[in-house]
């Protein structure tokens, strides 16, 4: 009789071997515009194992096109990206995904027809390893494959807490559970390198203490490297071990939470010319919608 | 492998509904399954094609219907229902592409007609035309191969572009194939002529004459309805385990949301191309079979050109109006599509504004009603046949509570 499995037990690729010093995804001089418009200009970070990484930035900021070169979806006029020794740039987002970099959207992205179980199991699609032959007879090893993977989509759904929702379409959903269910879609790729864009935009303050909560398990119990993109500074300040500040699509600091939150030039950047009775960070950014997406 | 229960309590309690009941009130029975059609203890049960109870006793019944009826229907009705379960094929593979994978083609009849003239080379017995005349066992499975094939080769092209522009590329396709068609007069006889298509030999086994099927003696058109309804079953099957394997998902990710698809590891192209590759098989073994509703005739007129787009329209039809992105959907549509005819038909009888003397001929009402049809699922119930028939199944499933 099989147990219920934690998430360590039920998703075992998230962890990466490194030698020491080498960091898991390295970004150089990246540049990208959209003619006029530089939408990335000279964007240099690294990221370490188990790191949470977080880029912030006022909106239109260049956050979410990181991401999309990150991704693949966006090609980057110039720079490297280097991820576990392997260069990134010019690859399809499907092999980037191949390489185990999952992704959260900042607008939602669930396929909003199919059930909550089928988009969990569409994060498993790479994880999936029979043929179109085997699928068409459903025998054997493509529905031995589908239900081992049913069972680790299971755990997913243990795991956040959405097991009522297991049957719904993903378009019928209320959005706190959209968003959670966009996690366990990103967790189901068994991914090396996590991708979160805006996993709190627009939720409540218990929708967020929720999702903090989440991210926090996921980093305790998979030691997955994360990189995240928010505008609550709360969460980001709590969460995040080094941030990036970015502003039209140029960096302006980075290091640790207490290094960026007192860098005058991200407080310039978030509140105009600085005085001395500057507000403190997290009061003036509202979780507002950022306009560089997909 | 398992007998974890699906929700979070222990193993240790196997009484625990593990699938929450979707749209229906949750039953608080002493008994277990009677009213708790969806409780399973092991996900292969849940995952099952026929995973309810009730699910199992109407297809059972269903198929016992169909196995009885051509011996209690006169011809006309035994051909109706021929036709239904070879367009059902065509249906099926249409449903696949532009349901599931949401790429809308109108160059089905195109497939089509490729399959029926592909199903004639090798079956062919006619000396006036090109033909191997080897058996359908042959023949038939070659009737998906060459659309399959031409269809993986055509789909980079429609690939790069979606929507209207998809359709118009079909479409364009539809017309330089009708084109081929009309002009190779030597293997498809040319237009408004066409030739004799391959004889439905399987193993031997004439079905185009009368003789005993496993021991019961039957007309010739008995045969052929127990030959296609083999042959819808096992298409319908087959594509229901592909639809709800890895490969149907990809499909409905491809149609749904792309950049996400492909951000989850779905290669677009390639899934693209095998929605098209196997949609175009489905409509080759439509089209292999197709002669089997014409009296054994295949006229290229029928896959080219404007007949080849009204062709492609009925299947785009019955797709919708059976209800997209289902396989039940597809087989309701095409039947509703090839009985709509018949039931205009009977009624023009008993409405005197129907007919010859009348407001509009029985043909005219017919295509009326057509695009009334498509019209009205289209705004009213764009699930289509498969949707009304959910929303019957939901209601009874509350009864008597309205949700």
């Amino acid at each position: 009789m099989a147990m219920i499995r934690t998430l360590s037990e039920a998703l075992t690729g998230t962890s990466v071997d490194l030698a020491p010093g080498a960091k898991v995804l390295e970004v150089a001089d990246l540049e990208l515009s959209f003619g006029g418009t530089q939408a990335i200009d000279g964007v240099s970070f690294d990221v370490d194992r188990g790191e949470l990484f977080a880029i912030i930035g006022p909106n239109g900021a260049g956050k979410t096109s990181i991401f999309n070169c990150l991704s693949g979806v966006y090609r980057p006029q110039a720079g490297t990206i280097s991820y576990l020794g392997d260069d990134l740039l010019g690859h399809r987002p499907h092999a980037v995904a191949e390489r185990g970099i999952a992704r959260m959207f900042q607008n939602i992205e669930l396929f909003d027809n199919l059930t909550v179980l089928d988009n969990l199991m569409l994060g498993r699609h790479l994880h999936l390893d029979y043929s179109t032959f085997s699928a068409i007879v459903y025998h054997g090893r493509a529905k031995q494959r589908e239900l081992t993977n049913r069972r680790i989509v299971e755990d997913i759904i243990d795991f956040l807490e959405i097991e009522a929702f297991r049957k719904f379409p993903g378009g019928m959903l209320p959005y706190g559970v959209k968003k959670r269910v966009e996690l366990g879609r990103a967790l189901a790729m068994e991914p090396k390198l996590l991708l979160l864009d805006e996993p709190v935009a627009g939720m409540n303050v218990e929708e967020t203490e929720d999702m903090a909560r989440f991210i926090l398990d996921i980093r305790a119990e998979l030691d997955l490297t994360m990189i995240l993109v928010e505008h609550d500074m709360g969460l980001v300040m709590d969460l995040a071990d080094r941030i990036l500040a970015v502003d039209f699509g140029r960096p302006l600091a980075l290091g640790t939470p207490r290094e960026v939150q007192g860098d005058p030039a991200v407080i310039a950047a978030y509140l105009g010319e600085t005085d001395e009775d500057a507000a403190p960070l997290d009061a003036a950014a509202g979780p507002a919608a950022d306009q560089t997406s997909l | 492998m398992t007998s974890r229960t699906a929700t979070s309590t222990p193993a240790s309690s196997p009484s625990t509904p593990t699938v929450p009941p979707t749209g229906s009130s949750a039953k608080t029975s002493s008994r277990l399954r009677r009213g708790r059609p969806e409780l399973y203890t092991d996900y292969a049960a849940d995952m099952a094609m026929f995973n309810t109870p009730a699910k199992r006793l109407w297809t059972g019944l269903l198929l016992v219907g169909l196995l009885i009826l051509p011996f209690y229907l006169d011809r006309s009705w035994t051909s109706l229902f021929i036709t239904v379960f070879i367009f059902a094929i065509g249906a099926i593979g249409l449903n696949l592409v532009s349901g599931y994978a949401g790429q809308v083609s109108l160059g089905h009849a195109f497939f089509i007609g490729l399959g029926a003239f592909t199903a004639a080379y090798f079956g062919g017995t006619d000396p006036n035309f090109l033909g191997l005349g080897l058996d359908m066992a042959i023949w038939l499975p070659m009737a998906g191969i060459v659309p399959a094939i031409v269809g993986w080769a055509v789909a980079p092209l429609a690939s790069r572009v979606r929507g209207l522009y998809l359709a118009i590329v079909t479409l364009g396709l539809l017309f330089v194939g009708g084109h081929f068609f009309n002009e190779f007069t030597s293997l498809t006889g040319g237009p408004n002529l066409g030739r004799t298509a391959a004889p439905p030999v399987l193993f031997g086994v004439d079905f185009s004459s009368a003789g005993p099927l496993l021991g019961i003696e039957m007309t010739a058109r008995q045969r052929i309805y127990f030959l296609t309804l083999v042959f819808v079953i096992v298409a319908a099957v087959l594509a229901r385990n592909l639809t709800r394997s890895k490969v149907g998902r990809a499909f409905a990710a491809v149609r749904d949301r792309d950049i996400a698809a492909e951000v989850m590891g779905v290669p677009l192209a390639r899934t693209k191309q095998s929605a098209f590759a196997i949609s175009s098989f489905y409509a080759g073994i439509c089209g292999g079979l197709i002669s089997l509703t014409s009296g054994g005739r295949l006229d290229p007129i029928n896959f080219a050109g404007a007949e080849g787009l009204f062709l492609s329209v009925t299947f785009l039809a019955m797709v919708l109006i059976g209800g997209p992105a289902t396989i039940s959907g597809s087989l309701m549509g095409a039947a509703f599509v090839v009985f709509l005819p018949r039931f205009v038909e009977t009624v023009a009888h008993y409405v005197p504004a129907i007919g010859s003397s009348g407001l509009f001929s029985v043909q005219q009402l017919e295509n009326i009603l057509f695009g009334v049809f498509i019209v009205a699922f289209l705004i009213l119930e764009p699930r289509g046949l498969f949707g009304l028939w959910l929303r019957v199944r939901n209601y009874w499933k509350a009864y008597p509570f309205s949700y």
